[in-house]
């Protein structure tokens, strides 16, 4: 755990490693969760055409970031080789523009089928998903009654989720530094936001801070390279 | 002055000027001279020389005629809303006295939606106006028919206007509205400054050549010398800081001697210091109050209007008040800090006795022994008529972007004919046709490589190849965020109450920036609104606050100001240094520090660079003082490091003010040169400007945070959208996403150049860093020394009070993370 704080191999990004309802979860400082006992990779939040939604707004964010995004889910698919990928809702920003959000990366989407078996999970944006490779699910269980789904549920079940796109910020000698976070309090799993052009909400929001209790949780701030773990007490 | 006889003044105006007591001025009968020929002109003239009213005097002449009364006949444009509603009541009482038959409107971002729709159906004859209304208006459908009358455009403050975007965009309006307007002139009204032929060309159309507008600028024997010097003070002069605490105590008695007393400080944390500090000595209930852009407008306003009614003996001030208002009797000015630039001091002194035939009063106060220089030199070249220069400047791309959507708002437009149009104006005038191209393909869908979007686009084709805004919702986006002033994001500051845990707020201070807040954990302690504040928390985007009853301030944020010195300054500085019979006028404590560096080290020369290495608590530095500022040395600070980390020097860190830097390592540099003499050379080789340069950019904060302010003018982000008020919040981290994904897929996107321009230019003064490289080419000197010399010791001392940046801020939270975990030990278990 210290040694990823410690960052002293720059170049190799060292998952932290936690405990979750009986499973072993490998956090990556990639924004992504491992679980290697199910061979399961599970990420939050692509917002896929979110660009492509702006600019139908007027707005002309960059028209890469759907491709950015599962460029990198690819390299994290090839490096982990899981069974399964679980993407935990809000894959598509824009429910109705969802052809056209997944044109542009019918290649990736492609390939990324073929690597692994994807598990759809619908979120806010992308309540009634259809037509993609794979299962589409409102939620699914493992063993040890581990839920893995789009919103946090208040119903006591240990729970892998995302929704919340949580961030952290942190006072250091560099002044107050902001991060996106991976949140932690046994046994619930806060996951940051995937998409590459998604935004964030502090882990102070009541949002985020009611699910917390702050003097039992951690977070996993994503640096360039590697994660630093601290208490919740420490950022806000 | 001007006989009766010659008098281009009509009879009424004649009687009018008899009656208060006046005669025309010289520079204001070569205005109405210039008005007669139709010739725009540029009038320079120190402050207090009545240039206001020369601007508009060929106006009054002009409409006091019985030929022409309807229409709008004279546009004043000024950088300051508050300077185009002051106008506007200051022109009140001339016209009525003489009985004109005159409307006189202002029209600012405060009009309220209906007046300024009556005014493009029924323009006044003069309306006083901002930049980002001009652009309003040209992009209004009626805006031909408005305009088509125009005979005078009137631009105050130009010499603050053009140097930037707003300038840009305000030089785009121009050319529009002398499309609109062939019959129109154009005057500038400018404080003195050195070269103003780049303003002369700034006025006038660059269509056909450089042309430059006439010049009328009032000879220097009319503005009376200043009484201007260092302000003495009993107490040692700090080494380092910018607090001027050993001053207060003369300070406060120079208030007690005068009527009222403006004391100008460089940032809103100084004045909020200093004037803490005056209240501190204020045993006689001097009446001194606060006045900086972060306060409350109510409690702005309510100082002014003290201010003017004489129910003040002083005011704390940062450059809110600095330009063209009255203020009333104000018959000293201290100016805490170094000036930063010969023309910024004579703005402030200028404040002083507004008017031409007194002498004005001013005292510079430095808070450190290199602000002593720089003062000093300042002083010299305020006493010389030296001023420094306004360069001019490339118009910036996301401003064109903008303009260029704006006017197909307005009507349609042929490319061909837009294109004319902008290289008319003249940061426009060297834009090839290509780099228009780019823009307005930007403006219609992105302009990336990736044609994703022309479905979408903003801007569209109509059958005669025009172009033309797609719909009203572009439209009326357009309008919502008109303009190029990005500013920081701020939180508003409440007194508030933290009981139990909870953050309630009450009474609305003010506004600070978010970075700053950022900073805070709670129980900080700091000033604001001329209290001491303990910060609790962030509730929303609200800073809670409560008081901190009789605490000194725990956040000592004095950063030295916004400003980097001046070319001009500089290079005084550097003969002054240079030359120890101009010591003599100097302070005995910094003669005599000077001198005991010429025993220890050596002395800058005036064109040489000095570089220092020396041993210090296990570590070794390498200072160097090219007096180039601050904005330069930071640049040069990444630079050289990157230069020393491959010569295996091992640099730890690097501190820059605007005179000096110093980097520290973990080998000694001293070895490597005594080893190899060309390696101070090739350390500082100008080279260092490309691959390195580029590299360490992409990386950089500075480029994240001009892309942002970038992206927002061209129009990629929308501040305010129709139905939706986006919060700023959001926009400083989804830009910062933007430009990664963009600088990874399209790294020649031309909003990426925009950036790279400003960063190049704004933040980290390339041009002054290139010219100091090629002008110490092989006149370096370097001094071997055992220990820190004494001219090092100033900046040694602003080690860890500076901002840290790019990568070394994720090493940061590592750093601190390590630092808990290990604090916290085995009661924070690892799961």
């Amino acid at each position: 755990m210290r040694q990823a704080a410690q960052r002293n191999d720059a170049r190799r990004p060292v998952p932290a490693r936690i405990l979750l309802a009986g499973h072993e979860v490998l956090l990556l400082p990639a924004g992504a969760a491992y679980l290697p006992d199910e061979r399961l990779l599970v990420v939050a939040d692509l917002h896929l055409g979110k660009g492509l939604a702006y600019a139908s707004g007027g707005q002309m964010l960059p028209p890469y970031d759907s491709l950015d995004t599962m460029r990198r889910l690819l390299v994290l698919v090839h490096h982990w080789q899981p069974e399964r990928l679980v993407l935990l809702g809000d894959s598509i920003h824009r429910q109705r523009l969802m052809e056209a959000s997944l044109a542009p990366v019918a290649a990736e989407l492609e390939e990324l089928a073929r690597s692994v078996k994807l598990v759809w999970i619908t979120g806010n944006h992308d309540p009634a998903l259809s037509g993609l490779p794979g299962e589409v699910a409102g939620e699914i269980e493992l063993p040890g009654a581990l839920r893995l789904r789009h919103e946090p549920a208040e119903d006591g079940h240990p729970e892998i989720v995302g929704h919340l796109h949580p961030a952290a910020r942190l006072p250091t000698r560099a002044g107050r530094q902001r991060r996106r976070c991976f949140v932690v309090a046994e046994p619930r799993l806060l996951l940051p936001a995937f998409g590459a052009l998604t935004g964030a909400l502090c882990v102070s929001d009541p949002a985020i801070a009611g699910l917390f209790p702050a003097s039992r949780s951690r977070v996993y701030l994503m640096l360039g390279e590697g994660l630093a773990e601290l208490p919740m007490t420490a950022v806000s | 002055m001007v006989s009766p006889a010659d008098s281009p003044l009509p009879p009424l105006f004649a009687n009018w000027f008899a009656g208060r007591g006046w005669s025309l001025r010289w520079h204001q009968a070569q205005l109405l001279t210039r008005a007669s020929a139709r010739r725009s002109a540029l009038l320079i003239a120190p402050t207090g020389a009545g240039k206001t009213l020369a601007g508009f005097l060929p106006t009054l002449v002009e409409l006091s005629g019985p030929e022409r009364n309807e229409g709008l006949h004279t546009l004043y444009i000024s950088p300051l809303k508050a300077l185009a509603v002051d106008i506007a009541r200051n022109l009140e009482e001339p016209v009525a006295e003489m009985g004109l038959p005159l409307r006189i409107e202002a029209r600012t971002g405060d009009t309220p939606a209906a007046r300024r729709q009556r005014q493009m159906r029924q323009p006044p004859q003069i309306l006083l106006t901002t930049p980002e209304q001009v652009a309003l208006m040209i992009a209004n459908p009626e805006a031909r028919k408005v305009f088509s009358g125009l005979r005078q455009i009137i631009v105050d403050e130009l010499h603050a206007l053009a140097p930037g975007k707003r300038g840009d965009l305000l030089a785009l309006g121009l050319a529009r509205l002398r499309l609109l307007a062939p019959q129109a002139i154009a005057f500038g009204l400018s404080a003195t400054v050195a070269e103003p032929d780049n303003l002369r060309r700034w006025l006038v159309d660059q269509a056909g050549g450089p042309a430059m507008a006439d010049l009328v600028e009032v000879p220097r024997s009319l503005a009376a010398p200043a009484d201007l010097r260092l302000l003495e003070t009993e107490e040692r002069l700090p080494w380092a800081g910018h607090s001027a605490r050993h001053a207060m105590a003369e300070i406060y008695s120079e208030i007690g001697r005068h009527r009222l007393t403006l004391v100008f400080v460089n940032t809103r944390m100084q004045a909020e210091f200093v004037f803490q500090a005056l209240w501190g000595l204020n045993e006689e209930n001097r009446r001194i109050a606060l006045h900086h852009g972060s306060l409350d407008v109510g409690q702005r306003r309510k100082v002014e209007a003290a201010m003017a009614a004489g129910g003040l003996d002083a005011v704390v001030c940062t450059s809110t008040l600095d330009l063209g208002i009255d203020w009333g009797d104000v018959d000293l000015v201290i100016n805490v800090g170094a000036p930063k630039g010969a023309s910024r001091l004579l703005q402030r002194i200028g404040r002083a006795n507004h008017r031409l035939d007194q002498p004005s009063k001013a005292y510079l106060v430095p808070s450190n022994r290199f602000e002593v220089l720089e003062c000093h030199a300042a002083i010299e070249a305020a006493r010389a008529g030296e001023q420094d220069a306004v360069t001019s400047r490339e118009g910036a791309l996301d401003v064109l972007a903008q303009h260029c959507l704006g006017m197909t708002v307005a009507e349609p437009v042929h490319p061909e004919a837009l294109y004319r149009e902008v290289t008319a104006a003249a940061p426009y005038a060297g834009l090839e046709r290509e780099a228009f191209d780019r823009v307005i393909r930007f403006a219609t869908d992105g302009g990336y490589a990736l044609r994703a979007y022309d479905r979408f686009a903003k801007i569209r084709r109509d059958g005669e190849g025009r172009l033309r805004v797609a719909n009203a919702r572009i439209a009326q986006a357009y309008r919502m965020n008109v303009g190029t002033i990005v500013e920081s994001t701020m939180l508003k500051v409440h007194l508030g109450s933290a009981k139990g845990g909870a953050l309630r707020y009450g009474r609305l201070l003010g506004e600070i920036e978010e970075y700053f807040a950022e900073g805070l954990t709670a129980g900080d302690t700091f000033v604001f609104a001329g209290e001491v504040l303990r910060f609790e928390g962030i509730v929303e985007d609200r800073v809670v606050t409560t008081r901190a009853h009789g605490k000194d301030p725990m956040i000592p944020s004095y950063n030295g100001g916004k400003f980097p010195l001046s070319t001009h300054l500089a290079a005084r500085v550097r003969s002054m240094l240079a030359d120890p019979s101009a010591w003599a006028g100097l302070p005995e404590q910094v003669a005599t520090w000077l001198a005991l560096q010429q025993g220890k080290s050596a002395l800058p020369g005036p064109e040489d660079l000095l570089v220092e290495t020396f041993p210090r608590g296990g570590r070794y530095y390498l200072a160097a003082f090219p007096f180039e500022g601050r904005l330069a040395h930071q640049t040069l600070g990444m630079l050289l490091t990157r230069r020393l980390e491959r010569a295996s020097l091992q640099p730890l860190g690097f501190v820059a003010n605007d005179y000096a830097i110093a980097i520290w390592m973990l080998r000694d540099p001293s070895i490597r040169i005594a080893a190899e003499p060309e390696f101070l050379g090739r350390l500082w080789d100008p080279d260092m400007l490309g691959d390195d340069l580029e590299d360490w950019l992409n990386e950089s904060a500075l480029m994240k945070r001009s892309f942002r302010a970038c992206a927002v003018i061209a129009g990629l982000i929308e501040r305010r959208f129709p139905g939706m008020e986006k919060k700023s919040r959001a926009v400083t981290m989804s830009t910062d996403l933007i430009f990664d994904v963009l600088r990874k897929h399209e790294p020649d996107h031309v909003l990426l150049k925009a950036a790279r321009a400003d960063a190049a230019t704004g933040l980290m003064d390339l041009r002054r860093l290139s010219d100091l490289l090629m002008r110490i080419r092989g006149r370096i000197v370097h001094h071997d020394l055992a220990q820190v010399s004494p001219l090092s010791v100033p900046i040694l001392l602003e080690i860890g009070k500076e901002p840290v940046y790019g990568e070394a801020r994720d090493q940061a939270i590592a750093d601190e993370a390590a630092r808990l975990l290990d604090e916290m030990g085995e009661a924070f278990g690892t799961a």
